[in-house]
C-alpha cells in the first residue's frame, strides 16, 4: 500500500477489461454502419447483406467476449 | 437466508458454474453430460421421425426437419464449400450445428438452465474436430507440402514478403483457428450466463435479502430486465451455433480450394 494520499489502488486487469472493450466496440459498429448504408443505397440488398453482417458479428464479437472471460480468470489469479 | 437480515451478496463468477456428480457414485455424470446426452437423443429421435415416412406432400415434422438439413445443407455447406464437394460434409456440418445448437438453447429451457459449453472442454472437442477435419482433408486433397504452400503462401505475393507472410499465415490459419473457434464457443455462452445470473441474483438480492423497500421495487425491475436479457441470450445462443458450423466450412472450403 502506498503512501501517497491520491494513490489509485485496486485491480488492474479491471482497467484492461475497460480498454479491451473499446477495440470490438468500434468494430461491430462499423459492421453494422456498412450494413445500414449498403440496405439505404440498395434495398433489395437488406437479406444478402445482414447475413453476412452476423458472420462477421460473431468473428469480431469474440474479441469482447475473450476479455469477459480473461477478467474472470485475471481476477481468480489475482484473488489467489 | 433469514427474512429481514442483510447479508452480503455473492456476485455470480466461475464458481456458479461447478456442476457436482447427479448419482453420488459416478463422478463423470453430471449435468453437462446429461444435457449432452437428452441432446443426442432428442436430435437422432427428431430426424428419424422427420425422415420416416417420406413422402412427396410432407408432413409437418418431415417439413420441419428438412428445413433444418436444407438450413446446413445449402445455406452453410454449399455456399461456403462450393457445389463439388460439399456433400461429403454435410453429416457432420448437420449433426454439429443442431448439438451446439440444442445445447446452447438448453442454458434457456427451465429446469436445465445450463450451456453445455460453458465448460470449454466440450468447446475443445468440437473445435478440434473441426480442426482436424479441415487440415486432413486439406492434406489429402494436395499433399503435406502442397497444402502448407496453399495456406502459408498465398497466390501472387512477392518473395520478398514471404518470410514475413509465412510465420504469420501458419499462426493464422493453423494454430490460432481451433483456438478461437473454441473460445468464441466458450466465452459467449459463459459470459451469457454470468449475465443472466447478475440479473437474476441481483434481483433476486434485492427484493429478499436487503432491508428496503426502495432496493426491493429496484429489484423487481431487474428480475424484469432479467427477462429480456434471457430473449438475448436466446439469439446470441442461436448466434453463435451458426457461427461455429460457418467458420468450419469456410475453413473446409478454403482448405480444398483450387488456385485460381
Amino acid at each position: 500500500m502506498s503512501n501517497i494520499a491520491l494513490a489509485i489502488t485496486g485491480d488492474i486487469a479491471v482497467l484492461g477489461y475497460g480498454l479491451a472493450a473499446i477495440g470490438p466496440g468500434v468494430g461491430v459498429g462499423l459492421i453494422f454502419a456498412a450494413v445500414i448504408n449498403g440496405t439505404a443505397r440498395q434495398p433489395e440488398a437488406q437479406s444478402k447483406l445482414q447475413s453476412i453482417a452476423w458472420i462477421g458479428f460473431g468473428v469480431t464479437e469474440v474479441l469482447a467476449i475473450i476479455g469477459i472471460a480473461l477478467a474472470f480468470v485475471f481476477k481468480g489469479q489475482a484473488g489467489s | 437466508m433469514s427474512a429481514g437480515v442483510p447479508t452480503q451478496f455473492q456476485p455470480p463468477g466461475p464458481q456458479n458454474f461447478e456442476t457436482p456428480p447427479i448419482f453420488s457414485g459416478v463422478d463423470w455424470f453430471t449435468k453437462p453430460v446429461l444435457v449432452a446426452t437428452l441432446s443426442v437423443i432428442v436430435i437422432v429421435w427428431f430426424f428419424w421421425g422427420a425422415s420416416r415416412k417420406a413422402a412427396v406432400v410432407p408432413s409437418k415434422l418431415q417439413f420441419a426437419g428438412e428445413l433444418g438439413y436444407n438450413f446446413v445443407r445449402n445455406s452453410i455447406a454449399r455456399d461456403a464449400i462450393g457445389s463439388r464437394d460439399y456433400m461429403k460434409f454435410v453429416p457432420y456440418l448437420c449433426g454439429l450445428f443442431f448439438f451446439i445448437l440444442f445445447n446452447n438453447v438448453a442454458a434457456t429451457i427451465p429446469l436445465i438452465q445450463f450451456p453445455t459449453f460453458s465448460h470449454i472442454g466440450w468447446a475443445y472437442v468440437a473445435a478440434i474436430m473441426s480442426w482436424v477435419i479441415y487440415n486432413a482433408v486439406g492434406i489429402k486433397k494436395k499433399g503435406l507440402w502442397g497444402y502448407f504452400k496453399h495456406q502459408t503462401m498465398p497466390a501472387g505475393v512477392p518473395v520478398w514478403l514471404m518470410p514475413l507472410m509465412i510465420p504469420i499465415e501458419f499462426i493464422s490459419n493453423i494454430l490460432v483457428r481451433p483456438v478461437s473457434l473454441s473460445l468464441r464457443l466458450f466465452a459467449n455462452m459463459f459470459a451469457g450466463h454470468i449475465l443472466l445470473l447478475v440479473f437474476v441474483l441481483g434481483g433476486e438480492y434485492m427484493v429478499f435479502e436487503t432491508g428496503s423497500i426502495a432496493l426491493g421495487g429496484v429489484g423487481i425491475l431487474t428480475f424484469l430486465m432479467g427477462l429480456a436479457i434471457a430473449g438475448l441470450e436466446l439469439f446470441v445462443q442461436c448466434i453463435q451455433a451458426y457461427i461455429f458450423v460457418v467458420l468450419t466450412a469456410q475453413y473446409i472450403g478454403s482448405a480444398i480450394a483450387d488456385e485460381h
